[in-house]
């Protein structure tokens, strides 16, 4: 029987309750913080930030640091909760992976090579981490946040990520693989 | 011993901390919420995203139209209240455009998105928090150092600032809100009768 206690031990929602959820937090984030769900300004923050531990102060001096400033913020700190709160909810729904290096879908087409999914996630990442900057925003910060304020920017967005996304999935799974 | 400078700047720096922390407290509960609802969502796993961008699985298509709906009727309600200002991003045809065909590259060779491979990492999975974060950092990194070259060129290509569909059509917002929510509503209907 479906219980309080078991709806959050189960793994899965429907995502149109998750969906639901998501836009119920943006209500509240705007309301209490005056501020917008977006995720990826902090990675490049996370970056400069590192790049000054290794190469200096001098570091904050790049434009595009000056611009986005080299400090722990609401975002930042949005970030870590998304970790925390994927742990916890994993971990209660007894869904945390233990070891797991190569999702199933890739080693359907690519094989179990750890060392070659890493190296793939390693260049997504870098091409990803380029991109969302090249944009000014996610998936999160143009992708729901952006389109449900119907900003022009983010609709134009949304639509091209999915479209690069969908071609080049096809290429590597149709074409590559 | 410390100088009166020092002690200053000290406290200067404690009183901004302490005027900062409830915000930041704010954004990790936020957080913490958005990251438990991606993880039930299905959204921090690999096979859900690349399914969904090969079209097998329309999990996150579900997700983020119907976080779309319900936001927008809230975001404009509490808009034409006065309780909220809009944080728009400004755009051009050289970032959204081809910035977003980048992103969607990246975003299909990775698996994961800035957002979700935070979730993904919570989750445990190692190409994320070994390959992915590592490139994503790496790449925004990237940005940064060539963006002086960037931002008066390819950046400022087709710019048209911050405005919302609404506005540039130049009507109420409820003449764009309540069809786009329809419209919505009526995709995800047809998403669910076609089978997926």
């Amino acid at each position: 029987m479906e219980t309080i206690t078991s709806i959050f031990t189960d793994t899965y929602w429907s995502p149109y309750a998750v969906g639901i959820g998501i836009g119920l937090l943006s209500w509240l984030s705007f309301l209490i913080s005056g501020k917008p769900i977006a995720t990826s300004t902090t990675f490049a923050r996370v970056g400069g930030m590192i790049e000054e531990v290794i190469a200096g102060e001098n570091v904050k001096k790049r434009p595009y640091y000056k611009k986005i400033k080299l400090e722990i913020n609401w975002q930042l700190m949005l970030v870590v909760g998304v970790v925390i709160g994927s742990f916890i909810s994993a971990i209660i729904s007894g869904d945390f992976q233990f070891g797991v290096w190569v999702p199933s879908l890739w080693a359907s087409a690519f094989g179990d090579s750890a060392l070659l999914r890493v190296l793939v996630a390693v260049a997504g990442g870098i091409i990803l981490g380029f991109g969302s900057r090249f944009a000014d925003g996610c998936t999160s910060g143009h992708g729901i946040s952006g389109t449900l304020q119907l900003a022009v920017s983010s609709w134009i967005s949304a639509i091209f990520f999915f479209v690069g996304g969908i071609i080049t999935a096809h290429i590597i799974y149709l074409v590559i693989a | 011993m410390e100088t009166k400078k020092q002690v200053s700047e000290t406290s200067q720096y404690a009183k901004d901390a302490e005027e900062d922390k409830r915000p930041l407290l704010f954004g990790l509960g936020f957080g913490i919420l958005f990251g438990f609802l991606l993880h039930k969502g299905g959204a921090t796993k690999y096979d859900v995203i690349v399914g969904q961008l090969l079209l097998t699985d329309f999990t996150v298509l579900k997700i983020m139209f119907s976080a779309v709906a319900t936001g927008m009727i809230g975001i404009y309600f509490m808009k034409s209240q006065g309780w909220i200002e809009l944080s728009l991003k400004k755009g051009s045809v050289g970032k959204n455009v081809i910035g977003g065909l980048i992103f969607g590259v990246g975003f299909a060779v990775l698996g994961y998105c800035p957002g979700t491979i935070a979730g993904a990492v919570g989750n445990g999975y190692l190409d994320a928090i070994v390959g992915g974060l590592a490139g994503i950092l790496l790449g925004t990194w990237i940005f940064a150092v060539m963006y002086p070259g960037l931002k008066d060129g390819i950046l400022k290509m087709g710019d048209f600032g911050d405005i919302t569909i609404p506005r540039l059509l130049k009507v109420n917002d409820w003449v764009v809100v309540v069809p786009t929510v329809a419209l919505i509503v009526l995709l995800l209907y047809w998403i669910e009768r076609a089978g997926f």
